[in-house]
């Protein structure tokens, strides 16, 4: 009678403080430029090495530029943190996919792609973002810096163990509904905290028929309801998509593997702390019209107004209002639009790209818009052109930028000015997210793409 | 090594807003640090300057009636991004105990790997709290750590808060989880051999 993810925890806990939390085994530690540079300097300053060399990969991702990555970083302090990754892994031996490496990436589609996400395993970054490779039925969440560092010393940290919760989407997918309005959709109905102290599973109907990519997309923006993280038990899909990738087990390993995973599921009469159950019926294409991922509204609702928020709430709902230019009750389609961003470790993998390019075929980008469309990774910039992808988005006025991070956290180049709307596919709508008094709205691929054609919030069902 | 917190008694910083994000804390332009420290100086740092770098008045860390080592937030403090720099930049500006009623689960463990306690209050005491203060900003709150107490002294009003009682421990002595884990070095290597 146990959840998934008592099965997976429960099998990495190494030991249990007394009173306090478990000491948690990770099987995989993914690192990038950001967080970790402090983490490396605690392990020089106490004389240690890291422990499981082998069970880290570093790229750097936040920082790149997305253009001309065969030069030096023109920003100075990002080149630093570029190299500083760079030269961390070489002092310590660990795997580094450096800028301009065929596999370097935003860690988190760099993950998957390779086969190092796996089913039962404990994967920890930090990067609340980690919880994309729970897509994969593992237990992958963000950590801090100094959790960074734990890891690295003795590849465990401690935890306590979060609460359970199991999240239902029953039904089918209405037409022109992608993964990105099912996870705007729960953190809409859950609000910005209303998992914090749970761990996620995701499940039902529409869930089962999500491919890997979507899956992924479901489970990134798991943390934007205070999530530690979510995951969906492993099935035939996963192991589908998992089959002959680079790092994936191999051989009589692979049966091995497999049969262990498909033993990764929840019991039938396993107990949550909480449940929820929503109907795909229920969900549009969504858009968000505040400053943090739980404002949201589907694209033809108006935005609340300020007698439906609590009253705690309402400083917060007046800010967030005044800071995007939005009024209470106001329906946002139709609302003139300044930049379009594709990408991130949320929406830039390959079937984000298809999905835009399909939408936005035989139109052409509206002049007053800028758009980036920046890919999540080397690989999936690979797969863009061998699709031919990049011909079409070049014929409708798109141009293809390289892999990273870029605007939706605004560290390189790629910010947004001050009071420029950007429908972004990006994760967070954060005040100055994109650079400093950008307006961010958050959506999904098909309503990015229709936004770029028209220049508007548009309901991409009418380009359907 | 973290700072130790055993009772501290200051006035408080009062941030009503919820959903006060990481990003808010400190931006993401200001990560590029290869090291912890300076991160106090970009504490809040778009609601705190404006573009041109000067002080908005009306921002309470720019408020000289308000001051203390203890930050008093709305709801749901810290959520977002995983960026210890949150941590650090609280920690750095000199605050010692951020009294919200309730954290975002990251910020939690960031904050007390920092030398920071995160007090999760009722959310009536939070706004009786925020109103004491409003009143008079020179009223104090005492947060007595062994005995996991929060008293607002303006109205002698008390309440028991919560903590893990392994961090309790770290933070009344000032041990860090590294020390804990390397201790433990022959249990990894035991479970590792079992996990083949």
């Amino acid at each position: 009678m146990n959840t998934l993810f008592d099965k997976i925890w429960d099998a990495h806990v190494v030991s249990s403080v007394t009173g306090g939390p478990d000491q948690l085994y990770i099987d995989q530690h993914y690192c990038h430029e950001v967080t970790s540079p402090q983490a490396f300097n605690e392990l020089r300053e106490r004389n240690l090495k890291v422990f499981r060399p082998e069970k880290t990969t570093c790229s750097p991702d936040h920082n790149i530029p997305t253009l001309n990555q065969d030069k030096p970083i023109a920003d100075p302090v990002s080149r630093k943190q570029v190299e500083t990754l760079a030269k961390n892994a070489r002092d310590f031996g660990l795997t580094h996919y450096g800028l301009g490496d065929e596999k370097n990436g935003i860690i988190h589609v760099i993950g998957p792609e390779y086969g190092l996400t796996q089913p039962g395993m404990t994967i920890v970054c930090g990067d609340s973002h980690t919880s994309t490779h729970g897509a994969f039925g593992a237990i992958a969440f963000g950590i801090g810096t100094s959790e960074v560092a734990m890891v690295l010393a003795s590849q465990c940290i401690l935890q306590p163990k979060p609460k359970s919760m199991r999240i239902n989407i029953e039904g089918k997918l209405p037409f022109g509904v992608t993964a990105k309005d099912i996870a705007l959709f729960i953190i809409s109905r859950m609000t910005t905290g209303g998992a914090t102290g749970y761990f996620v599973e995701y499940a039902g109907e529409a869930i089962r028929a999500l491919s890997m990519e979507e899956r992924m997309t479901v489970c990134n923006l798991s943390i934007e309801m205070g999530a530690r993280g979510g995951l969906i038990a492993p099935d035939e899909t996963t192991f589908d998509y998992l089959k002959d990738r680079e790092f994936a087990p191999k051989g009589s390993n692979w049966d091995k593997a497999l049969a262990y995973w498909k033993t990764l599921y929840s019991d039938t009469d396993a107990v949550f702390d909480k449940e929820v159950t929503f109907n795909a019926s229920e969900i549009a294409p969504r858009i968000t019209y505040g400053t943090n991922p739980g404002m949201g509204i589907a694209i033809d609702e108006t935005i609340p107004t300020e007698d439906n928020i609590e009253e705690s709430g309402k400083i917060s709902f007046r800010r967030a209002l005044s800071y995007m230019g939005f009024s209470a009750g106001e329906s946002l389609l139709g609302k003139k639009i300044d930049y379009v961003f594709l990408g991130s470790c949320t929406n830039g993998r390959i079937e984000d790209f298809r999905a835009f390019a399909a939408l936005v075929k035989g139109h052409k980008k509206n002049s007053h818009v800028t758009a980036w469309l920046v890919p999540g990774s080397q690989a999936v910039a690979r797969q863009i052109k061998a699709e031919g992808l990049d011909r079409i988005l070049s014929e409708a006025g798109f141009e293809i930028r390289q892999p990273g991070c870029s605007a939706c956290l605004a560290m390189n180049e790629d910010k947004v000015p001050a009071e420029k709307y950007a429908v972004s596919t990006s994760n967070r709508n954060f005040e100055g997210r994109q650079g400093p008094g950008a307006r961010t709205i958050l959506a999904g691929p098909l309503v990015a793409a229709a936004a770029a054609i028209t220049g508007e919030i548009t309901d991409p069902r009418t380009f359907l | 090594m973290i700072q130790k917190i055993d009772i501290i008694t200051s006035s408080c910083i009062p941030l009503p807003q919820e959903n006060v994000d990481t990003d808010q804390i400190i931006p993401a332009r200001f990560l590029k640090a290869v090291s912890r420290e300076g991160f106090g100086e970009n504490l809040f740092r778009d609601w705190r300057y404006d573009k041109t770098g000067q002080p908005i008045a009306d921002f309470v860390l720019n408020n000289p009636q308000y001051s203390g080592t203890v930050l008093v937030a709305g709801k749901n403090f810290g959520s977002g991004s995983s960026r210890e720099h949150a941590a650090w930049a609280i920690a750095g500006y000199g605050l010692r105990v951020v009294v919200s009623s309730f954290f975002a689960d990251i910020f939690k463990n960031n904050a007390l790997n920092n030398g920071v306690l995160p007090v999760v209050v009722s959310d009536s005491f939070l706004a009786d709290l925020f109103s004491h203060i409003q009143s008079d900003p020179k009223s104090t709150v005492t947060i007595d750590l062994p005995n996991q107490t929060i008293t607002d002294n303006a109205s002698g009003a008390s309440e028991h808060f919560e903590i893990n009682p392994y961090k309790k421990n770290c933070l009344l002595n000032g041990y860090d989880d590294i020390d804990y884990l390397l201790s433990k070095k022959r249990d990894i290597e035991d479970w590792e051999e079992k996990h083949q």
